[in-house]
């Protein structure tokens, strides 16, 4: 097993599986009348969230909370509003209409209320947008006052061409996150990951937001958090969780191909099963490096197994499962000059990525990882060039 | 407004070309106008089609049609197709018509420049197309899978098609420029006599301040996509962090194009409301020089709110209070607007003919994405909105009113005047009927989506989201398909009906309503008077 927990490991995590299949029910949508649907959407959103997922799900986070408060405030208003406007259009279409012989005015606009109108109504529309920014404005200076307590969590987010990788900073730890295919994941298909970011409630939380290709962004609902991962940049945000649970979110910013593939899975635990899954973590990475560094020389058997989960969960996204790519994205390994040519050339593509294409540097894998994956890449699909290439090979070419 | 010199086809100095040379040489306003509304109808298909394949894709979860990167290239070209192809083409197809016709002047005032800026048009929408079908030939790289807004870095992962793109925005960008630049020297100089800034009709209000708007922010995009090009070919990082540039830098320059952009589309459509709503409330436009008030401050406070499109890049929290609170404030001048409209409509005496049916559509479904504008505006609520199917929403509820059915409702309304025919006013209703209700089926649901979470430009989704997405299909075919008998409707008129009245409409005002219907050849060769 390596460094972070695949995904049989965590459907024994603090949160049993029925509990997050009924956590999902609970979003779809029950067999309602369309026109129900409608009315509740607008006025009792609120009410109805829980059975129809026609409005934000209920916050985890006190702030959260805030935001999901201001945004019913503003769609109450607008709503007002809307109906007040079409309660003169009707009024109108059905009095002031030709047919029921009513003669036009021709003179209302030089009326008091046709001369100053257009104060009037500005006037009125300012008193709201004014209401509206100030509660907004109190809110957002708490989104945007990332803590600085000396006990905050920080978390490196790093959106990926497709999937997420979180570094707890303050552990040493490191958790990739991709998707799980449909096979294993079933109704939660694209909702679900193989490495949840296990999270402590009660505990600020600060999330550090980049990327190491194109833009990605980081949202999950529940804690009503959403920020861009750009290259270049770190952003903050922050989250203090209010409850236990396993919130779902989706990358939000188109990056290209597989933009539908990159579920965010928060898990939020008590801050003690926090400190297990750290013991855990941090026990599994020790293991990890150990068996890396050991001065083994690994068969090709040990390799080709070993490369063939890593190659799997992290190059098939592109290059796919079965090496043929999708061309001219992305390029087939199975019978390619790179995978079947100089060995030196391709560890300097897996270490060092390729510039201007979808091809990331791997170099952040350890030796063996890299090794068993330029081993089974060389050898799998027919590709059968015999060769073996070992840690130490590997060492040498960075 | 009366005229004391009611001059209809007299003194012509050339005769009126035939053939494909009348066409392609062709320096008439209403020539050069019919030729826009059809290039924008010829891109309306295109770009519906392109719709229609997104919504088939979308109608359940899981990827039946569309691999994913042509998925997103379908999303690309679509909203570029509709945008720049079809309402801005639409529009300044209208200007073209009536623009002379409502000022009392002969032509455009740079009649050659107006053939020019059309004719660029085919080229650049046939850029555009080769930006969609390259990918599929042997050896034409990758798909635009980035969305009409082009970020970086994405955009410089695309292969050959994106040059394409970047060439066919140039062309539009171009286009549309000298386009402008015509109707504001023609605005500007070519009024009746008696005709001041502020009793021109409203219309070309409207095109005045959006022709200024599109001098303004056309050129920031080009010179965007030109250092997107630069970075993809040559060498420069303007917007890669690894050479020292900023991705973010595209953003504020697509934006800074972007929001402005929105009211390029819209305004004109604001200008037909102001000549449909008086007429068949048959009484005059309720405020017109608040009007005219409303809409420059919309231009103003329009070109410095961009970045609320940006909340989510980790702007100072400075910044982010100026953008809400200037985005927030947009309300009160659209707010301004809207009411200038009902108060119109307020103790008229209304009839209800198609083009009426698409005005008061248009103030009640505009008024509704406008308010939803209101909630995007607020900053950590847009935390949450943003990128997700609520924008989506948002933004085709005021783009299809506020653009689209304005447009629709021009048409309606000034075909008897171009054609000389009335359309069928059933038909007519049919259609206005079928594509509301199938617009409201498309969109609305996608509201309850983006709330629940289903980000957009995803190809495939959980199965949480299918109901509404099955509903939103459902309804995109309703409204797709509605747009043919709209084909039909115009053909039919223009092949023949009943012989229009040079005052189509009872409630009509203005210069273009005394010309015969169809106005001869050339209109105004003398001057009217206004008294
Ligand atoms: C009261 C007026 C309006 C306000 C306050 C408003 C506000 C906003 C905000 C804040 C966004 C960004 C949402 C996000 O991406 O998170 C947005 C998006 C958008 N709005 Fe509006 N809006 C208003 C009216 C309009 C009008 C009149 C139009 C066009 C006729 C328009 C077209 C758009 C478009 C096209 C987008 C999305 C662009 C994209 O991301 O692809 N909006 N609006
Ligand atoms: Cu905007």
């Amino acid at each position: 097993m390596k460094f972070n927990n695949n995904f049989k490991r965590q459907v024994n995590h603090p949160m049993s599986v029925t509990q997050q299949l009924i956590n999902n029910q609970s979003y779809k949508l029950k067999t309602t009348s369309l026109t129900g649907i409608l009315v509740a959407g607008v006025f009792f959103a609120d009410k109805c969230r829980a059975e129809y997922g026609i409005n934000f799900p209920p916050p985890a986070a006190d702030v959260a909370q805030e935001i999901y408060n201001i945004h019913m405030l503003t769609m109450q208003i607008t709503t007002v509003l809307l109906l007040i406007v079409f309660g003169f259009v009707f009024y109108s279409l059905y009095y002031h209409r030709k047919s029921r012989g009513f003669q036009a005015d021709q003179d209302f606009h030089n009326s008091w209320f046709g001369n100053w109108s257009w104060v009037v109504v500005p006037v009125m529309v300012l008193g709201v947008d004014l209401t509206i920014a100030g509660k907004a404005d109190a809110v957002l200076k708490k989104v945007w006052d990332v803590p600085k307590a000396e006990n905050i969590l920080d978390v490196k987010v790093t959106g990926h061409q497709w999937w997420w990788e979180f570094d707890y900073l303050d552990h040493g730890i490191k958790v990739e996150s991709r998707y799980v295919p449909e096979k294993e994941s079933g109704d939660l298909y694209l909702r679900e990951v193989d490495n949840r970011l296990v999270l402590p409630t009660g505990q600020k939380i600060r999330f550090l937001h980049t990327s190491a290709d194109v833009l990605h962004a980081f949202w999950v609902p529940e804690l009503a958090v959403k920020k861009d991962a750009i290259p270049g940049y770190v952003t903050e945000t922050w989250a203090e969780l209010n409850r236990e649970g396993v919130f779902r979110g989706q990358c939000a910013e188109l990056c290209g191909t597989w933009h539908s593939r990159m579920p965010i899975v928060v898990e939020s635990v008590s801050p003690q099963q926090f400190a297990t899954w750290v013991d855990d973590q941090k026990a599994i990475k020790v293991a990890a490096a150990a068996e890396a560094s050991a001065d083994k020389t690994w068969s090709m058997d040990e390799l080709m197994a070993k490369g063939k989960t890593l190659y799997d969960t992290k190059c098939a996204a592109c290059h796919q499962v079965t090496g043929v790519g999708l061309p001219p994205a992305f390029p087939a390994l199975k019978g390619s000059a790179m995978a079947t040519g100089s060995i030196e050339a391709h560890l300097e593509i897996v270490i060092k990525g390729k510039e201007g294409t979808a091809m990331q540097p791997w170099g952040s894998l350890n030796d063996l990882e890299i090794a068993a994956i330029v081993t089974y890449e060389r050898n799998a699909w027919d590709n059968n060039t015999g060769d073996v290439v070992q840690p130490s090979d590997v060492k040498q070419a960075r | 407004m009366t005229t004391t010199t009611l001059n209809h086809d007299e003194a012509h100095h050339h005769d009126m070309p035939t053939g494909w040379r009348r066409w392609l040489f062709s320096t008439n306003h209403k020539d050069i106008g019919t030729l826009y509304l059809l290039f924008a109808l010829t891109m309306l298909f295109l770009g519906g089609a392109s719709a229609m394949l997104i919504r088939l894709e979308l109608f359940q979860p899981g990827i039946q049609l569309l691999d994913p990167d042509l998925y997103n290239n379908l999303v690309t070209n679509h909203a570029l197709i509709m945008i720049f192809g079809a309402v801005m083409p639409a529009a300044a197809g209208l200007a073209n018509w009536m623009i002379p016709m409502m000022i009392g002047a002969p032509d455009m005032a740079l009649p050659r420049m107006n053939n020019l800026s059309f004719w660029i048009l085919p080229a650049a929408a046939t850029m555009l197309i080769l930006s969609f079908i390259v990918p599929f030939f042997p050896g034409g790289g990758t798909q635009i899978n980035t969305g009409w807004t082009l970020y970086p870095p994405l955009s410089v992962q695309v292969g050959m098609s994106m040059d394409f793109l970047i060439f066919a925005i140039h062309l539009l960008g171009i286009s549309s420029v000298l386009a402008s630049i015509n109707i504001i020297v023609t605005l500007l100089n070519m009024r009746a006599p008696g005709m001041t800034l502020m009793t021109m009709p409203m219309f070309c209000w409207t095109w005045l301040v959006t022709a200024f708007l599109l001098i303004l922010v056309v050129p920031v995009l080009a010179g965007g996509v030109t250092m997107l090009l630069f970075d993809r070919h040559f060498g420069t990082s303007f917007f890669d962090a690894a050479g020292g540039g900023d991705p973010v830098l595209f953003q504020h320059l697509f934006w800074f194009f972007g929001h402005p952009e929105v009211y390029i589309l819209l305004l004109p459509s604001i200008g037909v409301l102001s000549h449909v709503i008086p007429a068949f409330s048959r009484k005059p436009l309720f405020g017109y020089k608040s009007m005219v008030g409303a809409m420059l401050t919309v231009a103003t406070i329009g070109m410095v709110v961009w970045a609320h499109h940006q909340y989510t890049i980790g702007m100072s929290l400075g910044a982010v209070t100026y953008f809400m609170i200037g985005t927030i404030l947009i309300s009160i001048p659209v707010g301004l607007m809207i009411f200038n409209f009902i108060a119109t409509m307020w103790r008229g005496a209304m009839t209800f003919e198609t083009p009426m049916l698409f005005a008061v559509a248009i103030v009640l479904m505009f008024t509704f994405g406008g308010l939803s504008g209101v909630m995007l505006a607020v900053v950590p609520a847009d935390m949450q909105y943003h990128d997700s199917m609520f924008v989506v929403a948002h933004f085709h509820y005021v783009l299809m009113p506020g653009a689209v059915f304005g447009l629709f409702a021009g048409v309606f309304y000034w075909l008897p005047k171009w054609t000389g025919h009335m359309y069928d006013e059933t038909l007519g209703k049919i259609f206005f009927w079928t594509n509301v209700i199938g617009f409201n089926i498309t969109f609305f649901p996608q509201h309850f989506l983006g709330l629940a979470g289903m980000p957009r430009r995803i190809v495939d989704y959980n199965m949480m989201f299918t109901e509404f997405n099955v509903i939103s299909s459902i309804g995109a075919i309703i409204f797709g398909l509605s747009h043919l008998l709209l084909l039909y409707i115009v053909i039919k008129t223009i092949r023949g009906g009943k012989k229009a009245e040079s005052r189509a409409w009872e409630g009509a005002k203005g210069l273009e309503w005394e010309l015969d219907s169809p106005p001869a050849f050339h209109t105004w060769t003398v001057a009217p008077q206004i008294k």
